[in-house]
Formats: C-alpha cells, sequence, structure tokens
C-alpha cells in the first residue's frame, strides 16, 4: 500500500449482459469518463453503448502495411538492380512483377506485426498489475461475470453518490471498494 | 427440431451450473421469443450456461491428462527424435541416404514440404476467412485448427531446409534468406522458390500471431482460475494484464477482424507460390495455369481431412459432444465435399487441356502418370481424393463420426499421393529418354517422414495439455446468453 489512501474506484456486478448494457447506457449519459465495462467475452452493441469512437488499430495496420511493400520493393531493387546487377534468363534487372510477391508478403508480415503492437499500444498493454486483477469477486470477469469499474479519479466520482447510483440507479448485484 | 435444442431446459445440463431459464427472467424484462422458423439450431447444445463452457474447456489443461495421453506422447516423442536423429544422420552424411537422384532430385522431400504445408491450410481458413464470412461455428473448432496450422508449417519448414544436405548454406551465405553469399551475390528475386521462403516464413508468422491474439483473453481466464503460483506467473504473463475490458475489446475485436483480413489473402497466396514453385518451371506436367487455384483447393481439402482427423478423437476423448457438436462435423465434410470436388475437376481438366493443348510432351506426362511406373501412386490418389469425398453427399454419412474420421484418413493419404505424383512422375522421364530413372525411396525417407507425424502429434499433444483447445471466449460469445438482446442474455425491450 503508498502512502495514498485514495482507493482505486468501485466495481459492481451484474447478473446479465443486458443489465450490463443497461447499466452502460446510464454510466454514459451520467456523464463519467474514467469508468469501463468487464466481460469474458465482446458484448455486441458495448461500444456504443459506453460512447465509444470507432477503433483506430486500422490506420497501424496501414502504416505497416505500407512500409512491408516499400521495404520489399526497395530490397529487391537494391540486391538484384543497384548493388549487384546479375541477368538472369534474360529477364529484366528489376520491375515490380517478380518483385510483387515478396512485396506482397512483406506488405501482410508487417501489417500483421503493426496490428498487434498497435492493439496493445491502444490498451496500454502488457501491463503486468491492476488494481482489479486483486479482487476476488473480478474473477469472475473472465468466467461468467459482467461488471464495471468507475475510477475514482473520475472528476464526477463521489464514494458515496456513486456507490448509489451504481447500487440503485444501475440495479448492480453488488458493489464493492477497490484499493489502489 | 432446432427450436427444441434451443429451449432444452437446463435438466439435460449435467455436470454444470443450471442456466438461468427464460422463465426467472421477471416480466419487465421479457421479450417475445422468435417465431419458429427463425430460430437457428443452438451451436452450443443443451443449454449450457457460461461457466459451463469454462469449466469443460479450461478443465481439460488443469486437469491431469486422461492415462492414454502418456503412451501416446511417448510414442510422438519416439517418433519426432527418429525424425530429428535422421536428420542429424542426413547432415552429417550428405543427400545421398536419401532415394532421390537424377532425374528425380526432387522426391519425397519436397511432397512432404507440399503435403504438410497444405495441411496448414484449413487452420487460417477457419480462423479467418470463415470469420469473414460471418461462420459462428467455427469458433469451436478454430483454436485447434490454427494450432494444427501451426504444426503443420513446423513440420513443412524442415524439409526444404535440410533437403540441400548442406543446412547451413540455408541461413549463410544464404540461398533461402536474402544476405549476399561468398560472391557478394545476393539472391536473385526472379525465381519463385525465394518468393516461397517469404510467403511460407510470413504464413508461419502471421498464424502465429493471429493465433495468439485468440489466444490473450483466455489465457486471461486461465491465469484466474490458476491455483498453483507457477501457473498463475506464466498464463499471467503471456495474458498480459488482460482484464476483459470493453475499451480493450473494442481494439482487439478490429485487430481481430484486420488479421481475418490480412490472412485471408495471405493463406490463398501461399499455396499459390508453392504452386509457382512447380508452375513456372518447363517440365511436361508442372507447367500449368490451373496449378495456383488447384493448389489452393487441394490444401484445403488436405487441411480440413487432417482437421477431422484429429477433432473427431479429441472430442469423445475429452467429452466436447456439446461444443463440437455432430452439425459441426457436417459442415466441415462439407467443406470436404467442395474442395474435394473441385480437386477432381482439377485432375479431370489437367487430362483434357494436356490432350487440348496439343503438346506431345505434356499429353506424355499425363498419359504416363496414369499408366506408367507409377501407375499405382496415381490410381491411390484418384480413389482416395476423387472417390472418398463423395460419400458426403448422404447425410447419415455426414454425421457418422466413426466412418468421418476413416474418411478423413484417407483424404490425408491421398492428398500426400497427389504431391507425390505431381512430383515424381514428372521428374523421372524428362525431355531426354536417356535420362529417364525410377525414384525408389530409401529407408531414411520413409522413416523421416513418418518421424515427421511424431513431431506433429507431439506439438498437438503439449498444446492439448497447456492451452484451451477450444476458443472460450469465441464460443461464449456464439450463445444465446451473450446477447443482450436474446432472453437468455437478460433482455429487457427493445434498445
Amino acid at each position: 500500500m503508498s502512502a495514498s489512501s485514495k482507493p482505486y474506484g468501485l466495481l459492481a456486478e451484474f447478473e446479465t449482459p443486458a443489465a450490463l448494457m443497461d447499466a452502460a447506457i446510464r454510466c454514459r449519459d451520467a456523464g463519467f469518463t474514467k469508468w469501463d465495462v468487464h466481460s469474458p467475452f465482446p458484448i455486441h452493441g458495448m461500444d456504443d453503448a459506453m460512447g465509444l469512437k470507432k477503433s483506430p488499430v486500422g490506420w497501424f495496420t496501414f502504416a505497416g502495411g505500407v512500409t512491408g511493400f516499400t521495404t520489399g520493393m526497395t530490397m529487391i531493387w537494391f540486391m538484384n538492380k543497384a548493388d549487384y546487377p546479375l541477368v538472369v534468363g534474360g529477364k529484366p534487372l528489376f520491375t515490380p512483377l517478380y518483385a510483387f510477391p515478396v512485396s506482397y508478403e512483406l506488405t501482410i508480415l508487417l501489417g500483421a506485426f503493426a496490428t498487434l503492437f498497435g492493439m496493445l499500444f491502444l490498451n496500454r498493454l502488457p501491463r503486468l498489475h491492476h488494481p482489479l486483477l486483486k479482487v476476488e469477486r473480478f474473477k469472475r470477469a473472465t468466467d461468467d461475470g459482467f461488471f464495471i469499474s468507475i475510477e475514482s479519479a473520475d472528476p464526477k466520482f463521489s464514494a458515496e453518490a456513486t456507490r448509489q447510483f451504481l447500487s440503485v440507479d444501475c440495479h448492480a448485484n453488488a458493489v464493492e471498494t477497490v484499493e489502489e | 427440431m432446432a427450436t427444441t435444442a434451443t429451449r432444452a431446459t437446463a435438466a439435460h445440463g449435467a455436470g454444470g451450473k443450471a442456466t438461468k431459464h427464460p422463465h426467472d427472467v421477471p416480466p419487465v424484462l421479457r421479450v417475445a421469443e422468435p417465431p419458429a422458423e427463425l430460430a437457428r439450431e443452438a451451436l452450443v447444445l443443451n443449454n449450457r450456461s457460461l461457466g459451463w463452457i469454462t469449466e469443460a474447456i479450461a478443465g481439460i489443461c488443469e486437469k491431469p491428462m486422461p492415462k492414454w495421453w502418456w503412451p501416446v506422447f511417448l510414442l510422438s516423442a519416439g517418433g519426432m527424435t527418429m525424425m530429428f536423429s535422421l536428420v542429424a544422420y542426413l547432415i552429417a552424411t550428405g543427400v545421398g541416404v536419401w532415394g532421390l537422384n537424377q532425374p528425380a532430385a526432387w522426391a519425397w522431400d519436397i511432397t512432404n514440404f507440399v503435403f504438410w504445408i497444405g495441411i496448414g491450410h484449413a487452420g487460417t481458413l477457419i480462423s479467418a476467412v470463415l470469420f469473414l464470412l460471418r461462420q459462428k461455428w467455427r469458433t469451436s473448432i478454430n483454436r485447434a485448427a490454427e494450432a494444427m496450422t501451426l504444426f503443420a508449417v513446423a513440420c513443412a519448414g524442415i524439409f526444404p531446409v535440410v533437403h540441400t544436405g548442406r543446412v547451413w548454406y540455408a541461413l549463410y551465405p544464404g540461398f533461402l534468406f536474402p544476405v549476399p553469399n561468398a560472391n557478394a551475390i545476393w539472391p536473385q528475386f526472379r525465381s519463385p522458390l525465394l518468393w516461397d521462403v517469404f510467403a511460407v516464413s510470413t504464413y508461419g508468422t502471421v498464424s502465429l500471431l493471429f493465433w495468439y491474439v485468440g489466444l490473450i483473453p483466455d489465457l486471461a481466464t486461465l491465469r484466474d482460475r490458476a491455483r498453483t503460483l507457477i501457473r498463475k506467473f506464466s498464463y499471467g504473463l503471456f495474458a498480459l494484464g488482460w482484464t476483459g475490458s470493453n475499451r480493450h475489446w473494442c481494439n482487439y475485436e478490429k485487430a481481430y477482424l484486420i488479421f481475418a483480413g490480412l490472412s485471408t489473402p495471405l493463406v490463398l497466396s501461399v499455396h499459390s507460390i508453392v504452386s509457382f514453385d512447380f508452375a513456372v518451371s518447363v517440365v511436361p506436367g508442372w507447367h500449368t495455369t490451373i496449378f495456383p487455384p488447384y493448389f489452393v483447393a487441394g490444401a484445403i481439402f488436405s487441411g480440413f481431412g487432417m482437421v477431422l482427423t484429429l477433432l473427431i478423437p479429441m472430442r469423445a476423448l475429452f467429452n466436447l459432444h456439446d461444443i463440437i457438436t455432430t452439425r459441426h462435423i457436417e459442415l466441415m465434410c462439407k467443406v470436404l465435399l467442395a474442395t474435394g470436388s473441385i480437386v477432381g475437376y482439377a485432375y479431370g481438366m489437367e487430362f483434357f487441356i494436356a490432350w487440348y493443348g496439343g503438346s506431345p510432351y505434356e499429353l506424355y506426362a499425363f498419359k504416363n502418370r496414369a499408366f506408367g511406373p507409377y501407375w499405382w501412386a496415381y490410381w491411390s490418389m484418384i480413389s482416395c481424393n476423387v472417390i472418398s469425398p463423395h460419400f458426403f453427399w448422404s447425410k447419415y454419412l455426414r454425421t457418422s463420426p466413426v466412418f468421418v474420421w476413416v474418411v478423413s484418413i484417407f483424404v490425408n493419404i491421398g492428398m500426400w499421393f497427389e504431391r507425390f505424383v505431381i512430383i515424381v512422375t514428372s521428374l523421372h522421364r524428362d525431355y531426354l529418354p536417356s535420362s529417364w530413372g525410377y525414384f525408389t525411396p530409401s529407408w531414411v525417407d520413409v522413416f523421416t517422414f513418418v518421424g515427421s507425424f511424431g513431431l506433429f502429434m507431439t506439438l498437438f499433444l503439449l498444446f492439448i495439455r497447456f492451452l484451451p483447445a477450444i476458443a472460450i471466449s469465441e464460443v461464449k460469445n456464439v450463445t444465446p446468453q451473450a446477447d443482450p438482446h436474446h432472453p437468455l442474455g437478460g433482455a429487457k425491450g427493445h434498445h
């Protein structure tokens, strides 16, 4: 425990995906910003219920793909035409046609790496520790539990009012305080 | 019938927690059930709860393995050791220990390579193509099929590397990788053999990344269920701190979709490029434009054969009948039927074009395939690949797991013979009759190939032992309980 006595936030448990989604809509409309929904699988429609924007992962893929294609073309041009020109079978020293298959594969390869690392970067993962992972009840978040967490760092957070909001307005089954 | 399955009560759910029955939902939260004709057959039978799904799948790699596991594992590990010993023998002695020689300088090595790489294609087809096509049934089989892909690519990768004998030249100075050789000459990229290096290594890498992305939420499940410190630590490390956050799911699902979008053109390109190894040459029997689509269809055919060979016993031994249902097997049989028919069509079309094209060499190559010294290989291929999938026109046969399993073995055999026929019969009689020959495998050839199954099975058994063999979060996602708009998901009116 650090010197800070301020808790991480509140964790509310819900029975069903529908109850979770209903509560998420209420949290969104109540204007919380530092809050999250936790479920064992992605729930269809939850992004809208939380008011999330479209994920920008695709831009990472695009950048990776362009890098891959350019790398392939440049590498082949350099190796087979610029650095050591060697005529093989009377074919041209460089043409994008024969360089295409390798550049195509590199587009996919670097695009895939960029997608994975872009996704992890956007999610600020990996992290070795998270306050929620210390909560016994939260183990169900990867099994059959549905949760909403609201951080105490949220400007609208108030230990009492938010707890009240989660248990009464959102019909949470249980609400508990999460220590930092 | 479909509706009965969906609405079966929790009474059938022995061994699991009772599912929340629609009647438990307060009246205000209830929505009307869909009309009977719109109800879909459930993908997870007996109305299993979410907790049951976790327990059924994660439980496999948490409990000690059943009694059969150790003998099978030791047998497989023995096969793997045999293969690596024979590879060491080959490297120490030279490629002379194999039966290949001029004119058939490619024989079992490249046959095995194409065989294994082809098997891999089913995994990517299931994980990527069926995902883009919104085929929800893929969720029960994609994890194991993707694992199978990785292990098949690992087996495939060994043969092209060792078939030169002096394997160290594959790495440096590289004929496989773009490093200049002793005379400072770079590899030349006009050759499909070099394209193949990039295609296969990209395929292996991207399949691994895709597989790992799918595993992250399930590793978190195993982390949260872990009781020992070492399991907690190792699953926790690879789960990357996953908390099931919807802000994360949002990026995750997008990344997953993109991976599927990247893997689809990738899987089609890989076997196309493998087929270029042959089609770009001027050898009769190889130099045909039908090769890329024909190879891709054959790859999917062989891959689904291997998926069935592995999953039918797995489902029986671990009692996964509710998750990998008879319908899953039936659908896979339909894929076998479709791709098997394409393969059969390609065999016929090759013959037709050999005659219609008017090249005497091409026509001779095909006559020689069917009626020359390797006629036995050709007709084994035809009976396994052309005849066997057509049993699956019958629903009765498609839904009998034992029969399907037996046919899947024939598909594996047939597809190995296909590659053998293409490679050896085309090479053993080329343009110059004075150099004609007959290839016979040596014992090293045979046991290296047999041993590669040991490597494949060892990896697959370790996968079942340590990782969830079915994608837990994805299976949950296709159940009605996961749908906030379904009564079982606790729906209250229309959103």
